[in-house]
């Protein structure tokens, strides 16, 4: 226990020590922050070592004190909010706090005296791997920020250098995350809970600039509104259940309906699933660690990571396949439009925003129809995508600052101009949708888990997934293109970028190829103990796609065998001149190729779909808030 | 023995594949040659074309593109030896996309004009029939219990039987599969209505050749997928594959190609109003008796 308090109680302490290094003391910073990453990676795994494969492991203390302490620093927070949002004319936000902490406060001194609390941490292997991403991937990240911080700020020399703040909001964030991951007392994981939603408030607000207080303040109103309910469901819990522990939710009778439709509610909007896909689309404006870490370890992760705990309970609480269908039907929307609207996006940031929002919507699907086999998909589908967008935002942010934009068009030939980047990239945009890499392998078991749960959800991912193919292929085409380097362009990598990316896709290319370790040591005892059942992956087909792993690896080397080879320049109607790339167009003149992707703006373009997908996804949810209440109260 | 049939399944597939494929290739340009008033190419035509790209100087824009068409090649074969093997049929479609996935990076590798607006295509038609091919195998399952091949092939009763709106949507989506009118819109067989020569614009010699041949596998895997949907009377099976490569001729001759939008929407229309008939009548069925 003492070890999981560590992992939640130091990252704070870390990012305290980071507020008051200066700005300019560069090299300090990178020697806290990657003593912080050793630390805080290596006790991760240490974590594992001591509890993988055993049941989940509950720890009882007395958390009564704690229990005030935490109210105490909610309640300043909150303070500290509403006369930030008052001072910004926010005045919804600061509405939303109140009430939010207003519930709490309401919960702490009318019910939680009577309610026992007997196991306020445990550990289970799903905790487990989410603190592994944590750890790892969220300190890799944290690493890189410390290089692209630096750069940012000589970029934009408009923005106030806060670095300290910066860092420090990182390592709260991360505590909070580890706190989410291994809270048994929902009071506790509601406190981690809005921590993470206020740490992505200050995160996406970092420039100050319009729009950055502008989507940081819609972030904060949609995550206090599902924190909201958050508390609404903690407060109905102890009302009509006596119990407030997650672990109990799945023993419960149709009364706790109503508190995990709320739960999921919460969840959602965390996921940034329709209709609230908006706040995380808004993120974007923040520095691209930013992004990295709320779309790959943080933030969202936390969305679906409550979503996948709730799982068992749509099962096995009566009445709750309904609210686990209309969750899932709101991730199904969310996956198909979400695809959808990538392909008409130009900005690289933007399609990778959206493909996490699509990707989330694929697990919270396979964790809404709560049976095993879409439970292991589930979890496989969290870990791939963690590893390999945290990949793909960070070199997007190091193209970035090469070539002076994000947008895909200018991706053109990176392959040549900076090689190794295009790589990695190329590996993260591989690993996102193709066979054999890991988010097929999860994709295919959720076909399979779909086909027998209701069958009409595999046209959902029919759909999206055909779209997936597309974007990130005319993507992967855009930078493998063999082009020449533009005269001049002289690509500037620092070694902590360089490192980190090279970790980063060395994870991605292991996880891909230890994913039949990953099932059967994390993976199986978890599903086996929370739903009875196991799934095991056929052995043949593990060696098929280890096969085709390998074919992809060694496929390359032929590269270096080709020999007697002639070369010609592209066909241009005959019209070629003696530069290369060029032609003589009309009037003589000489024209370079230039050549532009499809965006198919008129069919998939965001305005159209996204309010398709708001009004569906609000009609879901609503429905589900209804079914819930209405079924509770016959149970009750 | 049978333990080890699979085996004899799979070499026979990648040795006779481009035999077969050929074979079907040529007799496809003596009945499209007779349809358009012309006497046509010798049968054997496809094989001496192919063996001549093969003698050719090797000539190409960048490195590159020859890893990727041989990636693409090679792919196929997985995908086709997994489906003869009578491995999992989602698998051996996700080794396909793969396949065809690379093929589309190698005409993107080459930076050129006509083979970028080719690539753009092939991905449109990708996406085109990408959902009808799931919604025919997730049909299958709910049909069968199973998405193995071997489970499939020994299904008892005529599966198309179970899955009619499945089987018309999925010869609808083999039209692009196959490259025929009006769904060529990335290369065609046509040359009066290329974009020069679309995707394959900047391909030569041998690695032309791996192309054409690799069309071959594809196409004795796609009609060993429409075999499936009969595969419990395997006389009746071999007239239907007959009839439908005929009947794809025949669309091939008498349409001009479609814009890209008419064949994605009529394509998406099809995978999805089949599609979901098809799951809708089989869950009924399985509901009520």
């Amino acid at each position: 226990m003492e070890l999981v308090l560590f992992l939640i109680i130091v990252p704070i302490i870390v990012g305290v020590a980071l507020l008051f290094i200066p700005a300019r003391l560069h090299t300090a910073r990178k020697s806290v922050v990657a003593a912080a990453t050793l630390v805080l990676s290596g006790v991760s795994i240490y974590l594992v070592t001591q509890y993988i494969g055993e049941d989940q492991q509950m720890f009882s203390f007395d958390a009564h004190v704690w229990d005030m302490v935490i109210v105490g620093i909610e309640m300043i927070l909150a303070g500290f909010i509403i006369v930030l949002s008052i001072i910004k004319k926010q005045y919804l936000a600061a509405a939303l706090m109140l009430v939010g902490a207003g519930l709490m406060c309401w919960f702490e001194f009318a019910w939680a005296g009577d309610i026992p609390v007997r196991n306020v941490l445990f550990v289970d292997n799903l905790s487990l791997i989410m603190s592994l991403i944590i750890g790892v991937i969220g300190c890799l990240i944290a690493l890189f920020a410390v290089g692209y911080m630096k750069t940012y700020h000589e970029k934009h020399p408009d923005v106030k250098d806060r670095t300290g703040f910066f860092f420090f909001i990182i390592f709260a964030f991360m505590g909070a995350m580890y706190g989410v991951v291994f809270a048994n007392s929902l009071v506790w994981l509601f406190f981690f809970w809005e921590i993470t939603t206020l740490c992505s408030f200050f995160l996406i607000g970092y420039s100050r600039q319009k729009t950055a207080v502008k989507n940081a303040f819609r972030a904060l109103k949609m995550n206090l509104l599902g924190g909201i309910g958050f508390a609404v469901a903690i407060i109905l819990l102890a009302q009509n259940t006596g119990t407030i522990e997650l672990d109990h939710i799945s023993t419960l009778s149709s009364v706790a309906l109503l508190p995990m439709g709320l739960l999921a509610f919460a969840g959602l909007t965390k996921a940034a699933q329709m209709p609230f896909s908006s706040w995380l689309l808004g993120a974007m404006v923040a520095p691209t660690p930013v992004s990295a870490l709320l779309h790959s370890s943080a933030m969202v992760k936390a969305g679906v990571y409550l979503i996948i705990r709730l799982s068992p309970a749509f099962d096995a609480v009566e009445g709750g396949g309904i609210v686990g269908l209309c969750v899932a039907l709101v991730g199904a929307v969310t996956f198909v439009l979400t695809s959808f609207m990538a392909i008409s996006q130009k900005d690289a940031k933007r399609v990778l925003a959206y493909s996490t929002v699509a990707n989330l919507g694929l697990i919270v699907v396979c964790a809404g129809m709560g049976n095993y086999l879409l439970a292991w998909a589930a979890v496989m589908l969290v870990i791939f995508h963690a590893v390999a967008k945290s990949l793909l935002f960070l070199s997007v942010g190091t193209v970035e600052h090469n070539l002076g934009d994000r947008s895909i068009e200018s991706m053109d030939g990176l392959i040549r101009s900076m090689p190794k980047v295009a790589v990695g990239m190329a590996i993260g945009i591989l690993g996102m949708f193709l066979a054999p890499f890991g988010m097929l392998i999860s994709k295919w078991a959720a076909l399979e888990g779909l086909v027998e749960a209701n069958a009409f959800l595999t046209v959902f991912v029919a759909f999206g997934g055909a779209a997936t193919l597309f974007f990130w292929s005319k993507w992967l085409g855009k930078i493998i293109m063999v082009k020449a380097v533009p005269e001049g362009f002289v690509p500037k990598v620092s070694n902590l970028e360089k490192v980190t990316l090279g970790v980063l896709a060395g994870s991605t290319v292991l996880v891909c190829l230890t994913f039949p370790l990953i099932s059967q040591y994390f993976l199986e005892p978890f599903i086996l103990g929370t739903y009875g059942e196991i799934y095991v992956l056929e052995p043949s087909n593990v060696g098929i796609l280890l096969m085709m792993m390998g074919l992809m690896i060694v496929l390359p080397l032929s590269l270096l065998t080709y020999r007697k080879v002639g070369y010609r320049e592209q066909y241009l109607a005959g019209a070629n001149v003696d530069e290369k790339e060029k032609f003589r167009g009309s009037l003589g003149v000489t024209q370079s190729i230039s050549v532009q992707s499809f965006y198919l703006d008129s069919i998939f373009g965001e305005k159209r779909l996204f309010n398709i997908g708001v009004i569906f996804a609000i009609a879901l949810i609503l429905i589900m808030l209804v079914f819930a209440a209405l079924r509770a109260g016959v149970g009750a | 023995m049978s333990d080890y049939l699979w085996i004899l399944f799979v070499v026979l597939y990648i040795v006779l594949a481009p035999f077969i494929g050929g074979m079907i290739a040529g007799i496809d340009r003596k009945i499209t040659a007779r349809m358009q008033g012309r006497y046509g190419p010798p049968l054997l035509q496809p094989f001496y074309d192919v063996l001549k790209l093969m003698q050719k100087e090797n000539i190409v824009v960048n490195k590159h593109q020859k890893l990727y068409v041989l990636c693409s090649l090679i792919f196929i074969i997985v995908a086709g030896a997994i489906f003869f093997a009578g491995g999992d049929l989602l698998l051996s479609i996700f080794a396909l996309a793969l396949a065809s996935i690379f093929l589309v990076i190698a005409a993107y590798s080459t930076y050129s004009p006509y083979a970028y607006l080719g690539a753009e295509r092939e991905l449109i038609q990708i996406m085109a029939y990408e959902p009808m091919v799931i919604l025919t195998i997730v049909g299958m399952y709910i049909a069968t219990g199973s998405f193995s091949v071997t489970d499939i092939g020994a299904y008892e009763g005529l599966l198309v039987l179970k899955l009619p709106a499945m089987f018309v949507g999925f010869v609808y989506i083999l039209t692009i599969k196959i490259r025929k009118s009006p769904f060529d819109i990335s290369m065609s067989h046509h040359a009066h209505q290329e974009i020069v020569r679309g995707l394959t614009t900047e391909f030569s010699g041998k690695e032309l050749a791996y192309i054409e041949i690799s069309h071959w596998y594809e196409n004795v895997m796609l009609l060993g997928l429409v075999y499936l949907f009969f595969a419990s009377n395997p006389i009746l099976a071999v007239l239907v594959l007959v009839a439908t490569y005929f009947l794809e001729i025949l669309i091939d001759n008498v349409n001009s190609r479609l814009k890209w939008q008419s064949v994605l929407f009529s394509t998406w229309l099809v995978a999805f109003v089949l599609g979901i008939a098809n799951i809708a009548v089989l869950g009924f069925l399985k509901y009520f008796l």
